[in-house]
């Protein structure tokens, strides 16, 4: 297994998540379906990893698959070690036990994972309750700490507040107090802002940057909006049909890609730059997970593409320190 | 090459040629819909939403015109109000000058031969019971065409939009990838010849790549039948790339319109500045550090009085409260027009210009 | 890459090799489906032998339902010559039982089917044009929806009087509220679909977007709860024949061979079985094929 990229050279020192050869399965009407393949990263505390991706590349399988959030059909396979315990061979209790207090998880619509029928005061306390075992009282007093540091404005009243009283901004710091309210060590953030407005959205965006230099959490970021990723990311993996691609840090990503598709994603991206006229965009659609081509998945869309990308899947090539890329043309002069 | 024949042979309503000369082909003045809202706010009264408020704007013919807005600002009504699928509670449509629905004016059939509309790409944009021939040449047989001959048009269309009639034709929705979805609502709109497509958010549920192919795709349409767009958008950066002019929306109302290099370089409105602010930065070393502008947007319920950004506006002062601004010119460009008080000499806004003086505020919105 | 015509390279998203795609319409995998599905095509092959036989019971049928016979009185099942028995007046149990389906299945499927296509017209009409319309319709839907079924049967027929025409027209008044409410959801949330939407906008007028766009769409909801209805049409249908509010002697359909047999329930319980059971296999046929229709049904074409 070539673990390159973004695994730590140093062994486990400072290492907080550590995943190898991590692969989900599905059963599709009896077929298997390989959703991710081969994934290995290394996570230290304080930092943020982001899963860049379109839909159907397995970002947010991956995501999940770290907490055996999937359904019943999925089949995990690889290594994950969070703080030095083997997550996929937990049992229900301790799973649940992890997931509350060492991880926690937020969502594109916070309407899904809060519970209309109590207050958001309720269910943060209840949280604390039950976790940690203290009182109502304790727990309703860190309720209103967790809101206040999520910067929800008159906070002591809005402990109150049922869910759908609340605006789409709020409901998003709500749900950020309730994943942080048992102060986890790894925060799993699944396109937490992709849902909300423009100016609402870097508001959130700088929440959670001001939250994790506060509290020195790790932190996974899913998304598909590249400015989001270099907004919130240090590091990036860019995934593409279950597999990482490309990762390295994000600003060496971003400045000079390697991965053709790493280098299409970016010519099809309008941004504030963007030159009127005609985008160059990559041509055709994602594979099917079905169907996939043989050798590369990257290569029917693929404008360098050799013979050998159509005969075996290139290993994930190590370019320098933290940096990596699985194509075995980025060495070539011209990209 | 294509050797597809370009599919619009100018629709019935003949005096209009439909140049790129400037001559509007569509005008809106006065346009207002609220939503009442079933068993009022609580309070006193029947409650209603202000989806669109009092708007006016002109489209020229041949020009993009872009809509962008956040949530709530009334941005799809009003494009349901200009295809007519909903009443508009007061206000006209004119279309070549013609006011349409009137007793002298155009009907809605011819309305709706001469614009067309391009929904948002998600599974409830196509019929899943249909193929894409059927769900293309609907349209036509439904504006008389016969069955064969739509059915002919249909591939023509789909042909045109790049998807190949051969392989494309007889397949479900499901079959399709998002970016081939958004092809049959593009061909879907073009089947009927139309001159004016408004476009509501045609683009923002795609992935990136596949953005970027239908983006070129509507260029391209644009350029060789001659269309005039309306493309209605949250995406600021895919706006600024496609339109010529951008109107600003904030809660039913127009607070900002003019050509796209004025309103996003000098951006008059402080919410128009924010929004443009808000935008994300594409590069980690230079990340945005404060929000630009602090709150949610509010319930349009009710909206506040006077100027409706002026809860959240940074600049905001008792005026603003008393009185509405109203959309005006400001600046050196006679097409910009704002609406804000801090705009205009003598308002009684404390970063009003003089009334001699008249400075354009400075680029505070736009980022380098 | 400047035509339009290059974007035609575009991957088609999940088949990739046009000969190992089957085109299918929707309805041809939902029938597909269903022909692969055991239990459903038990039931219909049971459903099948009991509906056949019932229309051709004149000529399959061992003896004449109506002539009684009193030395021939609850004979027991396997007798030489009547293979079920007979019942208190000394009539071939199979020949009774074979004619008494002609009119529980007649009064099981025909409430359903003119309430299936008047509860769909009014479900369609309400939830495509909403507003007045709707509400005006719905209203008088929930008040008939207020009472339970078998009161509202029950006050139905006894207001009519008794018959057969009489039984079919107060079940169809008892299913056509239901049947309108299940039209009506499946409607609104078709209407509220941006397909519908477009369609308007080309300026299809109402009911060629019903046609066209609706009906497509909410027959295989409509037509799946109607089949679950069926079961409870033959049971109910016997209840009212039961009770004396069907048809009258010595015309007979299950419900009523029940009623007349009770008394003879000690004396031969496994004649007055019978017709008790045959009214359990029709009703619970019917509900397993809906299920399983709705399961087949369920299915992207």
């Amino acid at each position: 297994m070539n673990a390159a990229g973004l695994t730590h050279r140093d062994g486990n020192a400072g290492t907080f998540l550590s995943v190898r050869d991590l692969s989900v399965e599905f059963l599709s009407d009896g077929m298997p379906l390989r959703a991710i393949n081969g994934v290995d990263f290394d996570l230290h505390l304080g930092e943020t990893l982001c899963f860049l991706g379109e839909s159907g590349s397995g970002k947010t399988v991956t995501m999940r698959s770290l907490v055996q959030l999937l359904p019943p059909t999925a089949r995990i396979g690889g290594k994950v070690w969070l703080d030095g315990i083997d997550v996929l061979t937990l049992d229900a209790d301790r799973l649940r036990a992890i997931r509350g207090t060492q991880v926690s998880m937020i969502f594109q619509e916070p309407m899904t994972a809060l519970d209309p029928v109590f207050t958001v005061g309720h269910q943060i306390a209840e949280v604390v309750v039950w976790h940690e075992g203290v009182s109502w009282s304790a727990g309703r007093a860190r309720a209103l700490e967790m809101l206040e540091l999520v910067q929800v404005p008159s906070a002591r009243r809005r402990l109150d507040a049922y869910p759908h009283e609340l605006s789409g901004g709020l409901r998003q710091r709500v749900m950020i107090a309730l994943a942080l309210s048992c102060k986890p060590k790894l925060l799993l953030a699944d396109e937490p802002t992709t849902a909300l407005d423009a100016t609402v959205q870097i508001q959130i965006l700088l929440l959670l940057r001001e939250l994790q230099r506060e509290l020195g959490m790790a932190t996974i970021f899913v998304t598909h909006d590249l400015g989001v990723a270099c907004e919130i990311s240090d590091r990036v993996a860019v995934m593409y049909a279950g597999r990482f691609v490309e990762t390295g840090a994000m600003a060496e990503v971003i400045d000079s890609p390697r991965h053709p598709y790493t280098i299409g994603l970016l010519n099809s991206t309008v941004h504030a730059g963007s030159e009127r006229g005609r985008l160059a965009p990559i041509p055709g659609a994602p594979p099917d997970l079905l169907d996939m081509p043989p050798g590369c998945a990257f290569a029917p869309r693929c404008s360098r593409v050799v013979a050998a990308c159509r005969e075996y899947m290139p290993d994930l090539q190590e370019l320098a320190p933290g940096r990596a890329a699985r194509c075995p043309r980025t060495s070539d002069p011209g990209i | 090459m294509n050797a597809t024949p370009a599919p619009v042979d100018p629709p019935g309503t003949a005096a209009t040629d439909p140049a790129a000369d400037g001559r509007p082909i569509l005008g809106v003045s006065g346009l207002r819909k609220y939503f009442r809202l079933r068993g009022g706010s609580g309070g006193v009264g029947p409650a209603y939403v202000q989806a669109v408020d009092d708007i006016s704007f002109t489209v020229a013919t041949g020009e993009t015109l872009g809509v962008v807005g956040e949530s709530g600002c009334g941005k799809s009504t009003t494009a349901r109000l200009l295809m007519r699928l909903i009443e508009p509670d007061d206000g006209e449509i004119l279309l070549d000058g013609r006011d349409v629905g009137g007793r002298d004016g155009m009907s809605l059939r011819a309305l709706r031969r001469n614009v067309q509309m391009v929904f948002q790409d998600s599974y409830s944009s196509l019929n899943p019971r249909h193929t894409m021939a059927e769900e293309v040449s609907f349209g036509l047989t439904a504006q008389g065409v016969k069955r064969a001959e739509a059915r002919r048009r249909a591939n023509e269309v789909l042909e045109f939009v790049g998807l190949e009639p051969a392989i494309f034709a007889d397949r479900y929705p499901h079959e399709l990838s998002g970016g081939q979805r958004q092809r049959v609502n593009v061909a879907r709109a073009l089947a009927l010849n139309p001159r004016l497509l408004l476009l509501d958010e045609a683009v923002s549920s795609l992935d990136k790549s596949v953005e970027a192919q239908v983006l070129n795709l509507l260029i391209e349409i644009k350029e060789r039948l001659g269309l005039t767009y309306v493309f209605i958008s949250h995406d600021l950066n895919v706006v600024r790339f496609i339109a010529d002019r951008v109107l600003v929306m904030y809660l039913g109302k127009v607070v900002e319109i003019g050509p796209v290099d004025r309103v996003y370089g000098s951006p008059g409105h402080p919410y128009t500045r924010a929004l443009i602010a808000s935008r994300l930065s594409m590069d980690p070393r230079r990340r945005i550090e404060a929000p630009p502008v602090a709150g949610d947007l509010p319930s349009p319920i009710n909206p506040p009085s006077g100027c409706r950004f002026r809860t959240r506006c940074p600049i905001a002062e008792p005026v603003c409260g008393s009185r509405e601004p109203v959309l005006d010119r400001f600046g050196a460009e006679p097409a910009h027009l704002a609406a804000c008080h801090a705009l205009v000499p003598g308002s009684g806004h404390g970063q009003a210009p003089d009334r001699d003086g008249g400075t354009v505020p400075e680029n505070e919105g736009s980022r380098p | 890459m400047s035509t339009p015509a290059t974007y035609a390279g575009e991957a088609p998203a999940r088949i990739v090799e046009p000969h190992k795609r089957i085109q299918r319409t929707y309805w041809q995998a939902a029938r597909r489906r269903l022909l692969h599905d055991p239990v459903s095509m038990g039931c219909l092959g049971i459903l099948f032998l009991i509906i056949t036989a019932a229309m051709l019971a004149p000529w399959i049928t061992p003896h004449d339902p109506y002539t009684s016979s009193i030395v021939n009185r609850l004979k027991p099942v396997l007798s030489p010559g009547f293979v079920l028995g007979t019942d208190e007046l000394g009539r071939d149990m199979l020949t009774r039982l074979i004619y008494g389906g002609r009119i529980s299945l007649l009064m099981g499927l025909l409430p359903i089917f003119i309430a299936t296509l008047a509860g769909s017209i009014l479900g369609i009409v309400a939830g495509y044009f909403g507003g007045k319309t709707n509400m005006v319709i719905m209203r008088v839907a929930d008040i008939f929806f207020a009472f339970p079924s078998v009161l509202l049967a029950v006050g139905l027929a006894g207001a009519l009087g008794a018959g057969v025409v009489n039984v079919l027209i107060s079940l169809s008044l008892v299913f056509i509220p239901p049947i309108t409410r299940v039209a009506e959801a499946a409607t609104t949330q078709i209407r509220a679909q941006d397909f519908v939407e477009a369609a308007r906008a080309t300026g299809a007028s109402a009911p060629r977007i019903i046609v066209g766009h609706v009906l497509t769409n909410v027959a295989s909801p409509i037509l799946t709860y109607a089949s679950s209805l069926i079961g409870l049409s033959i049971v109910l249908a016997s209840g009212l024949s039961f009770l004396g509010l069907g048809i009258s002697p010595p015309l007979a359909d299950w419900g009523l061979m029940l009623n007349t047999l009770r008394q003879s329930i000690f004396l031969a319980p496994v004649n007055a079985v019978w017709p008790g059971a045959m009214i359990l296999i029709a009703s619970v046929c019917f509900n397993l094929l809906s299920d399983g229709l709705r399961t087949a049904m369920d299915v992207k074409p």
